[in-house]
């Protein structure tokens, strides 16, 4: 703790801390410093956007911080970060009001809380009444357990309207499917894996946007998605909105080739699919997608400096490549996107994931 | 599921697809095209959001290479964008940047430019939409557009061809008919696009949302809860170096001829059937309609011009207008105007407007501010507080984004004793992203073809019948011009313009 403080030290505003201690004298803590912090300045207000309650081996928190450090503006107005250590008993608090940014006079200054709790392995299966005191009530809450720890997640449930998930993280990826399903029907869920696929969804949609174009949307004979090692599922999350979104029944996919390789049956033809692992690609996701059609038009997006490198291949040979311009995210940017989404509703994750469980299966 | 002719894929994306598009932009090295939209393209390039496939090609008179202008815009960028830009986003960005030399009534220059937009099309191997942004004084706008037609570069088969001019479209009513015929003569209205990028603003268009997402305000918004309403646009500069446009301008057709009446449409009009761009332009023009210009007579009755004088503002003494650089001597341009308008239809009648705005005023502030009647009977006794005060809905839209209604409350003790105090919501509170710049919203919405935030024909014409007799009445008016001292609240002469028992909230 000691250390967290003085690593820290350069943001803080106002902090208290305390061992062995309970959730109500960290709730009456954190009243008291949003009291004395409005009592300094009335200029001055606490952000109210959503709640997130972080579950994290012990660790790893520093690095979980970090994490969130770096999504900027899209901050949790609450973090309730529930580190996990082994063995122990009791319950270590510290609560910080961070100031952000540096307003100028006459402008609002916004500060968010930051509540870093220390717990044991058994607490972890009544996480729920640790943290329903420390909540904002009437804002969304948000879940995120980057480390697993199931138990403390479905404890959690009852306060949580949002379930944060990276379903990349789960080596298994049919493992990862039905664990997103089962929290599909407990709560709504953003999964990181799914927004490393937006740029590609996004891209896709606008390449097939012109109306002559569009046309042979019902056309697609051949889905092939290169993607890191380890990003297995967010390829299938792709192909799943790809078959939800045009009608394919979703067929299996096997091990082939080091990949896995399926067919999709659309309307008028079947759909090969193909995932390539990529070895060379570094950061997670996705790293080119292949689109071919039964009119002999191919669509290719790589990455690329600057944005996506895409070329387009017509029957007759002609062929056209572009850049499509784009700023790489980063993981820190998928994070603050999974924190933005949080707010909003995407209808087509849901049908996506049924279709890439369905290939799974 | 959606149908294939409305592409399935875009369900569910928050950004849309645009069509390609190449983006000319008339009066490329100027200072709206350096400080604001070269930047704004860059953010767009850099959250993904330009079409898939976008050119730029800037027109202006300055003969020098495309590597020059490829230099200053990247220079720009990196000064004006509201983030750091990307290298190698912005390496790309430019590679697709052109640069066509020449005055705007060359012949050769549009034919240059024809060859220019042909080539991009040759290139990409597809027809790109074309958009036309008029970034350059107002003289040129028909001539441009003029231009267009004559180059045959107007419409296209294969694409969509759009124009965005600038404001000011004309300085009164005729002259802005004057252009609007000229522009229709070689444009549909589906074609243009109208800038008032107050209209882009987050926050103006968070007004349609209080209204129209909340069933709260919807019974009270009429004549008979609403004592009276006040819109003040405030700024604490001067006019700074902008001497040579604004002497000529002047606040009443600065920010009340579009921007101010804009909020006032926003404000008054009726819920739109939907939030299509006709449909919302509709609602606003009907409320235009509405307002009963003053006559000449009425104009010292219903208005206030005035001019700041020296003062203090920020602690520091400031000149006044008079002696600014570059502002003519004598000149009667004024610095604040007040307006009491109504609207003259079933929900609104009776209930005065109030519109104000200045520079050099206390301190920078947008609002609406909504009174509503007093409360029929007062049962509290009035001694020992400020008592109760009408009930007032407070729409900030600068400098802290909000929403506050200030309702009356006991104060604490053993009497009965009733001060005001604040319900307060700030947009900064609740919504931790960052607005995008509203030239951003609106490049964006013109290559889409989203003509709802920009203004249409009638609508324009339609602000210029209300200002036209006032910039009439005070051109016969010779009477010294009031002042107020640089820093202040503004003239007392607004007060005149006030009912009885109304009053300007302080800025």
């Amino acid at each position: 703790m000691a250390d967290d403080l003085a690593r820290r030290a350069d943001f803080m505003d106002g902090v208290w801390h305390e061992q062995d201690t309970t959730p109500s004298d960290i709730a009456d803590a954190l009243q008291e410093l949003l009291k004395q912090r409005h009592d300094e300045d009335e200029g001055v207000a606490p952000a109210r956007v959503l709640n997130l309650v972080v579950i994290a081996d012990r660790e790893w928190r520093g690095e979980i911080l970090n994490r969130l450090e770096r999504v900027g503006r899209y901050h949790p107005s609450r973090l309730i970060l529930c580190a996990v250590e082994r063995g122990r008993t009791t319950i270590d608090a510290i609560a910080t009001l961070r100031m952000e940014g540096d307003p100028k006079p006459g402008e609002l200054a916004l500060y968010h809380e930051e509540v870093l709790l220390d717990v044991g392995e058994q607490h972890l299966p009544k996480m729920d009444t640790i943290v329903d005191p420390l909540v904002v009530s009437d804002l969304a809450t948000v879940v995120w357990s980057p480390h697993k720890h199931d138990e403390a997640v479905d404890s959690l449930m009852r306060l949580a309207q949002v379930v944060l998930i990276d379903s990349e993280q789960e080596p298994d990826p049919a493992t990862a499917a039905a664990r997103a399903t089962e929290l599909e029907q407990l709560s709504y869920v953003v999964d990181l894996a799914w927004l490393r696929s937006t740029p590609w969804r996004e891209r896709v949609a606008a390449t097939f946007d012109p109306a002559r174009l569009r046309r042979e949307l019902g056309a697609i004979s051949a889905v092939t998605v290169r993607h890191r090692p380890d990003s297995v599922v967010t390829g299938l999350l792709f192909c799943g909105w790809l078959a939800s979104r045009l009608g394919w029944d979703p067929g299996h996919v096997v091990t082939h080739d080091g990949g896995l390789f399926g067919r999709c049956h659309g309307r008028r033809q079947d759909v090969e699919i193909k995932l390539d692992p990529d070895p060379t690609m570094t950061a997670p996701g996705l790293a080119g997608i292949t689109i071919q059609t039964a009119l002999g038009t191919e669509i290719d997006l790589n990455r690329g400096p600057g944005g996506l490198s895409a070329r387009r291949r017509t029957k007759d040979g002609r062929e056209s490549n572009w850049t499509v311009l784009g700023a790489s995210r980063g993981e820190a940017g998928i994070l603050g996107e999974g924190i933005r989404q949080a707010l909003l509703r995407d209808p087509t994750y849901e049908p996506a994931l049924e279709v890439a469980q369905a290939m799974l299966r | 599921m959606a149908t294939v002719e409305q592409n399935p894929l875009t369900e569910g994306l928050e950004r849309l697809p645009v069509h390609p598009t190449t983006l000319v932009i008339f009066g490329g090295t100027g200072d709206l095209a350096k400080r604001k939209l070269l930047p704004a393209i860059y953010n767009l390039a850099h959250e993904g959001a330009l079409p898939e496939r976008f050119n730029l090609i800037a027109v202006s008179r300055s003969d020098i290479p495309h590597g020059d202008y490829q230099a200053m815009a990247r220079e720009v960028i990196q000064e004006f964008s509201r983030r750091p830009p990307d290298p190698k986003v912005l390496d790309r960005l430019l590679e697709n940047v052109r640069y066509v030399p020449g005055t705007f009534d060359d012949d050769s220059m549009y034919e240059r430019l024809k060859e220019c937009l042909e080539k991009f099309d040759e290139d990409g191997g597809l027809v790109f939409n074309r958009a036309f942004y008029l970034s350059t004084a107002p003289q040129f706008f028909s001539v441009i557009v003029g231009k267009l037609g004559e180059h045959g570069l107007n419409e296209s088969p294969e694409s969509e061809v759009r124009v965005v001019i600038e404001k000011p479209i004309g300085t009164n009513l005729a002259e802005a008919r004057e252009l609007n015929q000229a522009v229709l003569s070689v444009l549909r209205e589906d074609q243009v696009f109208r800038i008032d990028h107050y209209l882009g603003k987050e926050t103006v268009q968070n007004t349609m949302a209080l209204r129209f997402a909340n069933g709260l305000f919807e019974p009270i918004w009429n004549r008979n809860y609403i004592d009276y309403v006040q819109i003040t646009a405030a700024e604490d500069l001067g006019v700074g170096t902008r001497a040579g446009y604004y002497d000529t301008s002047g606040a009443l057709r600065d920010l009340v001829q579009n921007h101010m009446l804009q909020l006032l449409a926003l404000l008054c009009m009726e819920p739109p059937v939907t939030f299509s761009a006709d449909d919302v332009r509709d609602e606003k023009v009907k409320v235009l309609h509405a307002i009963h210009p003053p006559t000449v007579e009425e104009v010292p009755d219903m208005t206030v011009r005035s001019q700041y004088a020296q003062g203090m503002s920020g602690g520091q003494g400031v000149p006044g207008y008079l002696d600014e650089a570059d502002v003519p001597k004598g000149s009667r341009t004024e610095t604040f105007a007040a307006l009491r308008l109504e609207v003259d239809n079933w929900r609104w009648a009776g209930v005065p407007i109030y519109l104000r705005t200045g520079k050099r005023l206390a301190r920078k502030i947008t609002e609406i501010a909504v009174t509503l009647k007093p409360v029929p009977h007062l049962a509290f006794e009035q001694q020992g507080s400020v008592g109760v005060q009408p009930n007032q809905l407070i729409m900030t839209m600068q400098p802290n984004e909000g929403v506050a209604i200030s309702i009356g409350a006991k104060i604490p003790g053993t009497r009965m004793r009733i001060r005001p105090v604040n319900m307060e919501f700030l947009y900064g509170t609740a919504f931790l992203s960052q607005s995008p710049e509203a030239y951003e919203r609106l490049i964006l919405d013109a290559m889409r073809g989203d003509a709802t935030l920009f203004t249409r024909v009638d609508e324009v014409e339609a602000q210029w019948r209300i200002i036209d007799p006032i910039l009439q009445g005070w051109a016969q008016d010779d009477s010294p011009l009031p002042q107020y001292p640089a820093g202040s609240s503004g003239p007392e002469e607004a007060n005149g313009i006030l009912r009885e028992g109304h009053r300007w909230r302080t800025i």
